[in-house]
């Protein structure tokens, strides 16, 4: 990553720069060299209150993922390699959650985005109660996850719900697998659509509102206003909700357990990790399983960041 | 397209965004204004009224001690992190310095890590630093899955911020520290407020650290205890109580949005310079 911006830096244009007469920047000069020491300095405690939560903790976890380490069978204990991987890969368990996950995350990303996108321009351009829309909109973010899903869950159990009653009779959709999918998607999309459409909105006020009028004045359609001003402005910020939400999304957990508890071939990844460790309380199968969502999270990372290119916070940008 | 039916047409997008986000959380409110024995009946409006559910959360300290810790717990950890991640993003957006990508990469890293797997090497560890069951033990590890979001948004707003205004504020004698503070910080409240929104919001809602790292009044916040109204009440479920405090808790969020929203869209750095 550090070269790469080291590269972005040289390709970027610097005619622009030059023309302004910006001061040369020689390598390693008084100036860089305090720069480098204010960048660390303050990098300093958000880097130390990371660290100390979380290196001894992820030590342990890849640690035990490497240990044959059941809590029934104790004395048991000991190093095996890779063997649990092996054990969760070939695993059908595993490959459904995944299934699961993953489609949740598709499903749920893709409308939160266009509905975020939309809330966002409501939010921004409102002529009526802005104020009021603006915090009416974040409830549903704000609302307790546990609490919101025990209301679902509620709503669609046949007899106690308004929603299940409106189903034909004798109808349960939560214990079959795909409409239960379905209401974790309604109920997840529901309730976050909001973080996005607020990460949206920070990205939607950096657009100029002159730029927008001179468009208008040019005869820019609205659609157009859209995609070839709006949306190339609003790509760092797209890029954080995005990327934030996505990987939220692939750890759902909260929903699921009070939804249907993994039943009936809902489990996602997360559930099935938490099911190992303090259900089964198989540390050894339960770390892995933390360790392979951590990959599989941490791909899906550098996949947006990589695809949104100079875009992403880090890298090296024009200073004019 | 005259301003009337523009107006109209507005109007028209806000009642389909209130009425999408609240018709489930009416479902709630109605829930915990149920009685008892009609709570299992199905019906969107309540048949029966009581303020029972209420009563009898507020009737023992489970929930109210809950309450402040939240509340406590949330103020603290929202300020310190935009505190401490704003240094943080000012440098990634603004200064040359090696390690800058493996610090962005490291911290998205960290944040993602499957929290179900942290809590229990997490739990020994507070233990032995007698952080176990107290505010900083809540405080730190929110601070930590709170940071990475923070430096994110926060460095895309400082990297908008024209160059100019800080050559200038340094030209007219301006302390870095005081370019900061009296020229960037201020440019960039959309993004500091949505950044405090979301972490409020994230310490808040956060159940599994909460659970695991409290075990008493002292540091429980609302969404731990909430899981400990099943026994309180044996012979109900305690869903009415659950609904109860799910709208009591949502209360302190509505204010804390309505009076930071304003701040969101703050015409940014418009008229500041010119192009």
């Amino acid at each position: 990553m550090t070269a790469q911006s080291g590269a972005t830096g040289v390709t970027q244009p610097p005619a622009q720069v030059r023309s302004r007469g910006r001061r040369a920047r020689a390598p390693l000069s008084e100036g860089a060299r305090a720069e480098r020491r204010l960048g660390w300095l303050l990098c300093a405690p958000a880097v130390i209150v990371m660290l100390a939560v979380t290196a001894y903790p992820i030590g342990y976890a890849v640690w035990l993922s490497l240990q044959r380490y059941d809590l029934r069978f104790p004395a048991e204990s000991h190093f095996i390699g890779l063997a649990n991987y092996a054990t969760v890969l070939t695993s059908n368990l595993w490959w459904t959650a995944f299934g699961v996950t993953a489609f949740i995350t598709v499903v749920s990303v893709a409308i939160e985005f266009v509905l975020g996108m939309a809330l966002a321009l409501v939010m921004r351009w409102t002529l009526i109660g802005r104020g009021g829309v603006r915090t009416v909109v974040l409830i549903p973010y704000g609302i307790v996850t546990v609490v919101a899903a025990y209301s679902w869950q509620y709503a669609w159990t046949p007899g106690t719900g308004y929603l299940a009653n409106l189903l034909p009779n004798g109808s349960a959709p939560l214990t079959s697998q795909w409409p239960a999918i379905f209401i974790t998607i309604l109920a997840e999309v529901w309730k976050t659509t909001p973080f996005m459409a607020l990460l949206l909105l920070a990205g939607v006020s950096l657009v100029p509102d002159e730029l927008l009028r001179a468009a208008k004045v040019d005869g820019a359609s609205g659609w157009q206003r859209f995609t070839q001003i709006m949306l190339p402005l609003m790509k760092p910020a797209i890029l954080v909700a995005l990327l934030f939400r996505t990987l939220d999304a692939f750890r759902i957990f909260d929903n699921i357990y009070i939804l249907t508890a993994g039943a009936n071939n809902t489990r996602s990844v997360s559930i099935l990790g938490y099911d190992n460790l303090f259900t089964a309380l198989n540390l050894g199968i339960g770390s892995a399983i933390s360790v392979l969502i951590f990959i599989a999270v941490a791909i899906i990372a550098v996949i947006f960041v990589k695809g949104f290119g100079a875009a992403a916070p880090g890298q090296e940008v024009d200073r004019g | 397209m005259n301003r009337t039916t523009s107006k109209t047409l507005w109007g028209i997008g806000d009642a389909i965004v209130i009425i999408v986000a609240l018709v489930p959380v009416l479902w709630l409110a109605s829930l915990s204004f149920k009685d008892p024995s009609t709570i299992g009946d199905g019906s969107f409006v309540p048949q029966k009224w009581t303020l029972e559910n209420y009563r009898g959360i507020f009737s023992t300290d489970l929930f109210t001690r809950a309450l402040v810790n939240s509340i406590g717990i949330a103020v603290i950890a929202t300020a310190l992190a935009v505190l401490i991640g704003s240094l943080a993003a000012y440098a990634v957006a603004r200064l040359r310095f090696p390690g800058k990508g493996v610090l962005v990469g490291a911290a998205l890293l960290i944040a993602v890590f499957p929290p179900i797997s942290l809590v229990t090497p997490l739990f020994n560890l507070w233990r032995e630093l007698h952080l176990f069951d107290t505010w900083p033990g809540l405080i730190i590890p929110y601070l930590t899955f709170s940071l990475p979001l923070t430096i994110y948004v926060l460095s895309t707003f400082f990297r908008d911020i024209p160059w100019d205004l800080e050559k200038a504020a340094k030209v007219d004698g301006a302390s870095p520290f005081q370019a900061f503070t009296r020229v960037i910080a201020p440019l960039a409240t959309p993004g500091i407020v949505t950044t405090a929104i979301l972490v409020f919001i994230f310490c808040w809602n956060d159940f599994v650290f909460a659970i695991s790292l409290t075990s008493t009044l002292n540091s429980r916040t609302v969404p731990a205890a909430i899981a400990f109204f099943t026994g309180a009440s044996q012979f109900q479920t305690p869903i009415g109580s659950i609904a109860a405090a799910g709208v009591v808790i949502t209360i302190p969020i509505i204010v804390f949005v309505f009076i930071f929203q304003r701040r969101i869209v703050a015409g940014l750095t418009s008229g500041a310079v010119k192009g």
